[in-house]
């Protein structure tokens, strides 16, 4: 574990360092952990659950882009039941906080969702992705305007025991995250991630997200003006970033934290690498 | 840190010889600690584009994967491996024109390997193009464990066949089949897999190549009252479980239709397993 004076508060809770694990990067954890241990690390964020299980989207799924991924996954995921039963347990030991990223498609179901996932031993945190790339296509709860993520924020509150941290994940679009995120943290989000893929087609014009170095200047501008229009907002920076140089520019910017995704499909130690590069370790 | 003995590494790895053999360039790494985990139908995933390490990929962020064609463990640069490209796009043809002497950032050996008979059963190993290097391996661990070994190869040509000498020493007989007739017989693996089947009686079928060809061979085996073990060549971007990209749609044990992922719930499958008709339509 970290030594204490590189632990860093987040939505009232401490983690371990400053470098989290984006969600639907990390698989179910266990695949991570074969090149260093999480607890290394501030956080998980696990891929995003829905109430039932998703079989995900036709191949291929992720293409490579000059500098970037484009991913079609389609929230494929064993349905929060399974993920409690089977991934969850198993993520609760490894001694790093487990940040368990929702989707769903009505409010209501968001509500039942939280529901669900609060109560499980382990959880320390509720990351609500308002920022799918198709929520239209897959038929998710689709987040077009400000107001849209500041009902699904309400709604989640709603069922959320006092003392669970509520994390909102935002698009990375320049022009609106700053009123996104007003919004979503006057609703009572603890704190906002941002962002996610910037929307995309894949060559064949299928919806896409595209990830990766590729979007790094555009998540840090919106992580700089963010802080910037918000100076007590909490804000974990996402988006590109694969070194400690980098995330030390998204730090610099404002935010408490950093996640990070893309980089781990390239290079599964990218987290660890950058959580020790932090640290000042060898 | 502790690590499952048997679990992959992420290191950086040297280039110690680089040699053209017909159609396909055959790389020999130093790669540490790799060769000491290597089990048959393992593979490894290699940065390629000379992205600099500890910035998260450069423009090509994709890993791209190979089957461990060989292992020495012995030698005056420690344990190496043999991997074998064909040069058909960006990544391949990189690593085609590079220098020995060169680093790479490789991570391995990953997948499930494939499953050996527990008894000195007869087995068949068909394999076509490039994919045949996942065999060879394999044919020295079975006939270490006594198992009389047939094998089947095959290619487009002769440019496209591999090491055809090396194959003979490994097995009892060899049957050939190129689709132009350049050697051995001409037609494909379906034209004479129930002919070799007969032949070799074999209680286990073990396949490498395209998805058409596994197909057949997961068919013929079932035919033959045989068990099929069959090493899938999907596109991989991370190739080591954390992105969901891979997806093979599989039948589980209780009869379910679930999807799998190549990389790290294959790349081999049993052929009764895998849903080709889904593969084909994915």
């Amino acid at each position: 574990m970290s030594a204490p004076e590189h632990t860093v508060e987040l939505a009232g809770l401490t983690l371990a360092g400053p470098v989290l694990v984006a969600s639907g990067c990390g698989g179910t954890g266990r695949e991570l952990a074969s090149y260093g241990a999480l607890a290394e690390l501030g956080g998980f964020v696990t891929r995003s659950l829905t109430l039932n299980p998703r079989a995900g989207g036709p191949v291929p799924r992720l293409w490579e882009s000059p500098s970037g991924l484009l991913n079609a996954i389609g929230l494929q995921n064993p349905g929060v039941e399974q993920f409690l039963a089977t991934e969850m347990p198993w993520l609760a030991q490894q001694g790093t906080r487990i940040v368990v990223s929702i989707v769903a498609s009505t409010l209501g179901e968001y509500a039942e969702l939280t529901r669900r996932v609060a109560g499980a031993p382990g959880v320390s945190a509720i990351e609500v992705n308002l920022s799918v790339p198709d929520a239209a296509g897959l038929g998710v709860f689709d987040v077009r305007e400000p107001f849209h993520a500041a009902n699904v924020v309400a709604a989640v509150l709603r069922a959320l025991p006092r003392g669970v941290p509520l994390l909102a994940k935002l698009r990375p679009d320049p022009h609106r995250v700053v009123e996104s995120a007003r919004c979503v943290l006057d609703a009572g989000a603890s704190a906002v991630v941002v962002g996610n893929s910037l929307l995309a087609a894949m060559p064949d014009g299928r919806p896409a997200g595209l990830s990766g170095p590729a979007l790094r200047p555009v998540a840090l501008r919106c992580v700089t003006d963010v802080c910037r229009a918000l100076p007590e907002a909490e804000v974990v920076a996402a988006g590109g970033i694969g070194s400690a140089e980098e995330a030390r520019a998204f730090l610099a910017a404002g935010a408490r934290a950093v996640q990070i995704g893309t980089a781990l499909l390239h290079d599964p130690t990218t987290a660890a690498r950058v959580a020790a590069d932090l640290r000042g370790a060898p | 840190m502790s690590r499952p003995a048997r679990g992959p590494l992420h290191v950086s790895g040297e280039l110690l010889a680089s040699k053209r053999v017909g159609a396909y360039r055959h790389l020999t790494l130093v790669a540490p600690g790799i060769p000491e985990r290597f089990r048959p139908g393992t593979f490894v995933a290699l940065s390629v584009g000379g992205s600099p390490t500890g910035q998260g990929g450069g423009e090509h962020l994709a890993r791209r994967c190979f089957w461990i064609h060989r292992v020495k463990p012995v030698g005056a640069f420690g344990a190496t491996i043999d991997l074998v490209v064909e040069p058909v796009g960006t990544g391949t043809r990189w690593l085609d024109a590079l220098a020995p002497g060169a680093t790479l950032e490789l991570t391995g050996p990953l997948g499930r390997p494939f499953a050996l008979p527990q008894e000195p059963v007869s087995c068949l190993l068909v394999g076509e193009g490039y994919a045949t290097a996942a065999l060879l391996p394999l044919a020295e661990r079975l006939r270490e464990r006594q198992c009389p070994v047939t094998l089947l190869v095959a290619a487009d040509d002769e440019a496209h066949l591999l090491s055809a000498i090396e194959t003979r020493r490994a097995a009892r007989a060899v049957t050939v089949v190129t689709a132009d007739g350049s050697v051995g017989r001409r037609g494909g693996v379906a034209d004479v897999l129930d002919e070799v089947l007969t032949q070799s009686a074999a209680a286990v079928v073990y396949a490498a190549g395209p998805a058409r060809t596994l197909h057949a061979v997961a068919e013929a085996a079932e035919r033959h009252g045989a068990w099929s073990q069959t090493a899938l060549e999907q596109p991989l971007t991370c190739a080591t479980g954390l992105c969901h990209g891979c997806a093979v749609p599989v039948v589980g044990e209780d009869g379910a239709a679930r999807t799998a992922r190549a990389c790290v719930d294959g790349p081999v499958f049993r052929g009764d397993r895998v849903r080709w008709v889904d593969l084909a339509d994915a």
